[in-house]
């Protein structure tokens, strides 16, 4: 549960801040925030409260954690997978 | 304890307006149940389509009601005077008759409305009614005591001829699904207003009659777009699950291809809601034969109300009735909304 | 540097890595050589984003992917929900979030108690619920529901001088203790768990350690978009597979060792852990979370003789005892093994959590006759 959703500080005013949320702004109360915010800082919103700064190293930290997970799998190994995968795509197409 | 046997026990609730399975189980159950079928060739209220189609010589006349509430009745992007007939003639519209004859207009008003607010409400209409190129020929006013009614009340109906009928149900396997435009607008911008979300951003109503975009596809295709229907209440979801039901296909739809504004977009994440189950005010949804497309698509876009007009999926013979999104990640059944849509945390 | 987040939400929702990720999943699986493999997830938005995305048309089918206890509206229980409706009913204002109002409790919901002039409003934050009562003279009651995330928030307000015509009644839910409960059911088939990564955002990782050293099983703190999904899950089964019962955290750009350390001070500041019945589960101990005696004057409970007899005057016999949702969360039970499922447990008049919920299982199966299998996207 808990829909959050990440948007971007664009003022800080007290404990409030407005934050972008790549469409609509809408005001972020940050009574609960981890660490200090400032404009440009992302954050992570869940009803009406910032729950989390997301550092910017984060999000890359993320995308490495996502990177080594399929590192496992061996380049070609995938690629053979690929292959399967579209064969299994034309046979269900033949079937289908 | 027995069995429910359907939803229609006990008392109406506010789901059953909606536009939903419930409000179609309740006309189907309640309001339709003694009814008679119409004289053989007409759209009759059995057919539950946009209005009625009723043989005049060699043409049709095509008959529509509806009655609008909306709180509050002025919203970003539109009021419940443009609302009124913009509805009334884009039902006409998805009936095929593009070219609506006359309105009436029957407004009932709670004591203590503001006369000031009726009059914009006036302005409005009249407006719309220019666009439309229609024009409200009879009314009726009455005004209620104060709580017995929230705000205000408008009933319009409308008549139109035509040489053709284009009903919700002429979808078959192969067929295009053509939207018009963007999806969602007028459902978010509504919920935002009513709720107080304090969203900054333009949010707005599409609400705008569709009489003219609707003749220049059926201009550009001539048979080839078999079926309409606006997707008001309940969505793009409600709209198409109806015409996949009536029509016996399964429509497949592709995700990426849903025209979504970005504000829509967020406002939409950020309450939880499906934007294809927010309502349209100024959109169509149309079913077109697979050599027409380009044609209809080409004639939309150069209209200014169909600028993003799209191809978003196509008709299938499995599943009837069944709604599957495709995702890009995977396929989802697309659900029907229950009720009012409401800002979830969870 | 950040991208702007239309380049951020590609890459998390990019679909080639993720089916790379459904191979590499599918791999995993092959290599423990068994089927099904059965895990948990114990979040409602990741059924939610699994659901939004049709992530379960492309989840390998060895992989049984079981939808724990974790929308805390449906395990609301019963009397939880009767409480706000008494009070509602006795011309107090209740302000409540959307997915509370047609929840049913043992005599109607807060929907119903709207339908028959009660005074109800629908809010996005409990910030708005609390502005609702300054303008007013009236008793301002915010029904609160939510897990620890959403408890924090109710928390903060309280802590911000709310005025004095306002107060909560408080149905929040605590995940830790409910694992545990899952974990223990006799015949479970869960061989590890997807923890809800928003919740952890608060509470932080490590507490799932003691868990794990408990249960054996291992756990995977995971975000809700379909890359941060599949990771999770690709995550679980590897430990599943070495035989590893570990904590893993596969949504560090939300969720740290330590959580939100402001966040829970303000939590536990103003509510206490008690035992409580979540619906159609069971008790959980500490699976409540309740108003701490120094914030008596904002807890409706105490505020207010709530008369919940005259509700239950009118009140249906009660169903729940033979309502088998436990059993269907733990994944030992299918829905059309329940005597109550499609005949007294409806979508519109659902008696267990998993019909209340558009995401749960029971729902979907009612609603599409089981699951389907759709096919491949591509």
């Amino acid at each position: 549960m808990c829909l959050g959703v990440p948007g971007r500080v664009v003022a800080v005013d007290g404990s409030v801040a407005t934050v972008d949320f790549w469409g609509v702004k809408r005001a972020v109360r940050l009574d609960v925030v981890d660490e200090p915010v400032e404009p440009g800082d992302y954050i992570l919103n869940h009803v009406g409260f910032a729950i989390r700064r997301i550092p910017p190293d984060d999000i890359e930290k993320t995308l490495a954690l996502y990177d080594e997970l399929l590192s496992v799998v061996a380049e070609d190994d995938l690629m053979a997978a690929d292959v399967r995968g579209e064969i299994d795509a034309a046979e269900d197409k033949k079937r289908g | 304890m027995s069995p429910l046997p359907s939803m229609m026990t006990g008392k109406i609730g506010l789901k059953h307006g909606a536009g939903g399975r419930a409000m179609r189980e309740l006309i189907r159950d309640i309001i339709l149940k003694e009814a008679q079928p119409l004289r053989p060739g007409s759209v009759g209220p059995d057919a539950m389509d946009d209005g009625a189609a009723l043989r005049v010589g060699d043409q049709w006349l095509v008959i529509t009601t509806d009655s609008y509430v909306i709180n509050p009745p002025f919203f970003p992007g539109g009021d419940i005077g443009r609302l009124a007939v913009s509805g009334t003639v884009n039902d006409l519209a998805m009936m095929g008759a593009t070219e609506p004859f006359a309105l009436t207009c029957g407004i009932i008003i709670e004591e203590g409305f503001a006369a000031a607010d009726l009059e914009r409400i006036r302005d409005s209409m009249q407006a719309a009614c220019r666009e439309a190129r229609t024009e409200i020929v009879t009314g009726d006013t009455k005004v209620m005591g104060n709580g017995e009614l929230d705000g205000i009340v408008l009933n319009t109906a409308g008549i139109a001829f035509s040489r053709r009928i284009v009903s919700d149900r002429g979808l078959r396997p192969g067929d295009r699904i053509v939207i018009t435009g963007t999806i969602g607008d007028h459902g978010l911008a509504v919920m935002a207003h009513r709720h107080q979300l304090g969203f900054e951003g333009a949010l707005e109503s599409d609400v705008a009659p569709l009489n003219d975009l609707v003749a220049a596809a059926l201009e550009a295709a001539a048979d080839g777009v078999v079926a309409m229907k606006d997707p008001t209440r309940g969505g793009l979801a409600s709209a198409l699950h109806e015409m996949a039901a009536k029509s016996g296909v399964g429509v497949v739809l592709d995700e990426g291809k849903l025209p979504l504004r970005d504000q829509v977009r967020a406002a939409s994440e950020l309450l939880g809601i499906d934007p294809l189950h927010a309502a349209n005010e100024g959109k169509a949804v149309i079913g077109v034969r697979p050599e027409a497309v380009d044609a209809v698509l080409a004639a939309l876009r150069a209209h200014p109300l169909g600028i993003e007009a799209e191809v978003i999926g196509s008709c299938v013979e499995e599943r009837p009735g069944f709604v599957i999104l495709d995702t890009g990640f995977g396929r989802r059944l697309v659900s029907e909304p229950e009720g009012e849509l409401l800002p979830r945390i969870c | 540097m950040v991208e702007p987040r239309a380049d951020n939400k590609l890459k998390f929702q990019e679909p080639k890595k993720a089916r790379k990720m459904a191979q590499a999943l599918a791999r995993a699986l092959g290599e423990i050589g068994r089927a099904p493999v059965s895990v948990m997830h114990v979040c409602g938005s990741h059924e939610q984003a699994i659901a939004k995305y049709g992530l379960r048309a492309v989840f390998p089918r060895a992989l049984n992917v079981i939808m724990g206890p974790g929308c805390p509206v449906c395990v609301t229980d019963l009397p939880e929900v009767d409480e706000a409706v008494a009070l509602a009913m006795q011309g107090v204002r209740i302000s409540t979030y959307g997915d509370m109002l047609r929840v049913p409790g043992t005599a109607k919901s807060l929907a119903d108690a709207q339908a028959d002039g009660a005074r109800i409003d629908v809010v996005y934050s409990v910030g708005q619920a609390v502005e609702l009562a300054r303008k007013s003279r009236d008793e301002h009651v915010f029904f609160a529901s939510g897990f620890e995330t959403t408890a924090v928030a109710t928390a903060a307000v309280l802590l911000a001088n709310p005025p004095a015509n306002f107060s909560v009644l408080s149905a929040h839910k605590y995940i830790p203790p409910v694992m545990e409960i899952v974990a223990e059911m006799p015949d479970t088939r869960v061989e590890g768990f997807l923890a809800a990564g928003h919740a952890a955002t608060i509470t932080g990782w490590g507490i799932f350690e003691r868990f794990v050293e408990r249960h054996r099983l291992p756990v995977v703190v995971a975000g809700f978009e379909p890359l941060d999904i599949f990771a999770g899950l690709l995550k679980l089964v590897e430990l599943i597979r070495d035989g590893r019962p570990e904590v893993a955290n596969t949504y560090p750009r939300c969720v740290t060792r330590e959580g939100n350390r402001r966040a829970q001070e303000v939590l536990w500041k103003v509510f206490q852990s008690t035992g409580g019945r979540w619906r159609g589960i069971a008790h959980v101990p500490n699976g409540n979370l309740r108003l701490r005696d120094h914030f008596a004057a904002f807890d409706a409970r105490r505020r207010f003789k709530i008369d919940l007899a005259k509700l239950w005057d009118y009140a249906p016999p009660s169903l729940a005892q033979v309502c088998i949702c436990g059993e269907i969360m733990a994944g030992t039970a299918a829905p059309t093994g329940c005597p109550l499922f499609g005949r007294e447990c409806v979508p519109e008049n659902p008696v267990g959590a998993c019909m209340v919920s558009t995401e749960g299982t029971c729902r979907i199966w009612h609603q599409y006759g089981g699951h389907l299998n759709l096919g491949d996207s591509r």
